[in-house]
């Protein structure tokens, strides 16, 4: 049971929301390990996108940034710690502090030019912004590997003696205890006063000035703090794939790490969670079921959640769990 | 000098090119409650707003502790210590009322929510309902609540008593009035119910299409039904 803060912080529950997310998390990953042996390495890649649409809730969820280019902080970091291993530091950990700082840079960089826009414009330089970073990737090919990709670099193992094991055993088991940490934390950055401040900016940016609140740096450095996020994200996936290619940085990782976020419910780190976690499933099940037409049913899906729940999966369960407790006795 | 001094100097206000404030000047002294009264749509609101820095000025000057904030960002003014409480109730509709409370305390310890929970007890029963789940007088508490927390200098109350039940009315002017005394806020209060504004007010200001046409003792205004019917078109206060 999650903690409720009642009046003036006291704690009426068992469990803090941080710790609650962060058993959530190794309780998904125990269940992914246990049951889905074979599919490790998908897992993983789901924990590496997972990073990417936290990170993009974070601007869009939270500060009411409307962006389609966050795949770049993503693929930048991923490229940036490829590159790192290339150079010789191979140290996993090592790898993922590059990709958070590389990540957190280039936030920064961008954010401070995007959040002095709203609305349409915003949005145009969000999808600018992807653009130049994915055609720099393709054209700096002694950097990136161009559109073969960057993968003549090794990873060395965890800590110094733990392995990546073929199975993706190791891989998939650092890539959920990294996500737990950082998912525990978000929690705890969000319901700061930093972090109800950037809500309060998405709701009214007027009624924020009026209690004191700075609103430019606020965003920018919320596009720091995403920017991190989405290079854990980007350097866990060159760690774990062994290859950064183009797609890390394309419009369409982008696109979709927005659809996901939509899906799950944006403005809540538990949603984006869940659109990650239903989108990629989804997709998978019925990609094998149907090659064919699993892209028109993934689109009849996520027309259905929008009708039926157009503020995302998390919301919808939430008014649903309000009714069965309303209805009990 | 204690701070709460404000300064109102000449000012020519409004919403783009319109002007609405034509040349108010006024002086508030540091803890000291002013009443600002007058008809509907005699600029009492874009007084408040002009202070805060969210219209449009086209001359004067605002100053606070003799610092001239006329320049100053409507978050800049905040942090120089003005509160505000809209007319609109500037709740943020997609927190609770506990986030509402600490989005308002500016990095100060949660722990003082307490003292809005302790003014209005009603908003502990709520504080975790969505603010846009709130009735229109809880939001007002809120609102109120939230501005307290902070520890406004210079507290700007715009109605704040339109939608509340008469005995949260009497509660929320008793409760700003010890506000004003322990801490020495200075208040600056427009309000339609004249009586209870002249009764919390030492001292108000009418105003009269967009000019202060009336300053004193808030006691003098009440005692005279003449200037109440002159300028505020009512038989008595």
């Amino acid at each position: 049971m999650a903690t409720r803060a009642g009046p003036s912080g006291i704690a009426s529950g068992l469990l803090s929301p941080e710790l609650l997310g962060f058993l959530v998390v190794w309780a998904l990953g125990t269940v992914g390990y246990v049951l889905f042996p074979d599919d490790l390495a998908f897992l993983t890649r789901i924990v590496s996108i997972a990073f990417l649409v936290l990170s993009l809730d974070l601007v869009t969820g939270y500060c009411g940034v409307a962006t389609l280019g966050h795949a770049a902080l993503f693929g930048i970091a991923a490229y940036a710690a490829g590159n790192a291993a290339r150079a010789g530091w191979a140290d996993p950990l090592v790898l993922l502090a590059i990709g958070a700082l590389v990540g957190a840079v280039s936030g920064l960089a961008t954010g401070a030019l995007i959040a002095r826009f709203r609305g349409l414009p915003q949005l145009v330089l969000t999808i600018a912004v992807g653009q130049l970073v994915a055609a720099l990737c393709n054209k700096l090919g002694w950097l990136t590997g161009g559109s073969d990709g960057l993968s003549d670099y090794t990873v060395g193992p965890l800590f110094g003696r733990i392995a990546f094991d073929m199975y993706g055993r190791v891989a998939f088991l650092m890539s959920v205890a990294i996500l737990a940490v950082v998912f525990a934390l978000l929690l705890r950055i969000v319901r700061s006063p930093f972090g109800l401040l950037t809500r309060a900016i998405k709701d009214d940016t007027v009624k924020a000035r009026m209690i004191g609140a700075s609103i430019y740096p606020r965003l920018v450095a919320m596009y720091g703090l995403s920017g991190a996020v989405a290079g854990i994200g980007g350097a866990l996936g060159a760690i774990t794939a062994g290859v950064v290619g183009l797609d890390g940085v394309s419009f369409e990782r982008s696109a979709s790490a927005l659809v996901m976020l939509v899906l799950g419910g944006a403005g809540n780190l538990w949603g984006a969670l869940a659109g990650t976690l239903v989108f990629h499933v989804f997709e998978h099940l019925v990609s094998t079921a149907n090659p064919f037409h699993w892209m028109s049913l993934v689109g009849a899906m996520l027309i259905l959640v929008v009708v039926f729940a157009p503020r995302g999966l998390s919301f919808g369960a939430i008014v649903l769990w309000s009714k069965l407790r309303a209805r009990s006795p | 000098m204690p701070g709460g001094n404000l300064e109102v100097e000449d000012l020519v206000a409004g919403y783009g090119a319109t002007r609405v404030l034509e040349g108010v000047s006024m002086r508030v002294a540091a803890g000291e409650r002013l009443a600002v009264l007058g008809r509907n749509g005699v600029g009492k609101t874009t007084l408040l707003a002009s202070i805060m820095g969210l219209t449009q000025r086209h001359g004067g000057a605002v100053r606070i502790d003799g610092q001239d904030v006329s320049r100053s960002s409507t978050s800049d003014r905040a942090r120089k210590g003005l509160g505000y409480v809209p007319q609109t109730r500037d709740v943020f509709r997609s927190l609770n009322v506990e986030e509402n409370l600490v989005a308002g305390l500016k990095g100060k310890p949660r722990d003082l929510t307490r003292v809005a929970y302790e003014m209005f007890p009603r908003l502990a029963e709520r504080h975790w309902n969505l603010a846009g789940q709130l009735s229109g007088g809880e939001q007002q508490m809120l609102s109120i609540a939230r501005a307290i927390l902070g520890e406004p200098t210079v507290l700007l109350l715009d109605e704040p008593l339109e939608g509340l039940a008469p005995v949260i009315c009497d509660n929320l002017m008793a409760a700003l009035g010890e506000l004003s005394a322990q801490r020495a806020v200075t208040m600056i209060l427009v309000e339609q119910q004249i009586q209870r504004a002249l009764d919390f007010a030492e001292n108000a200001v009418v105003l009269d299409r967009g000019r202060l046409v009336w300053q004193g003792r808030s006691a003098d205004l009440a005692a005279s039904p003449e200037l109440v019917e002159r300028y505020l078109g009512a038989a008595s206060a």
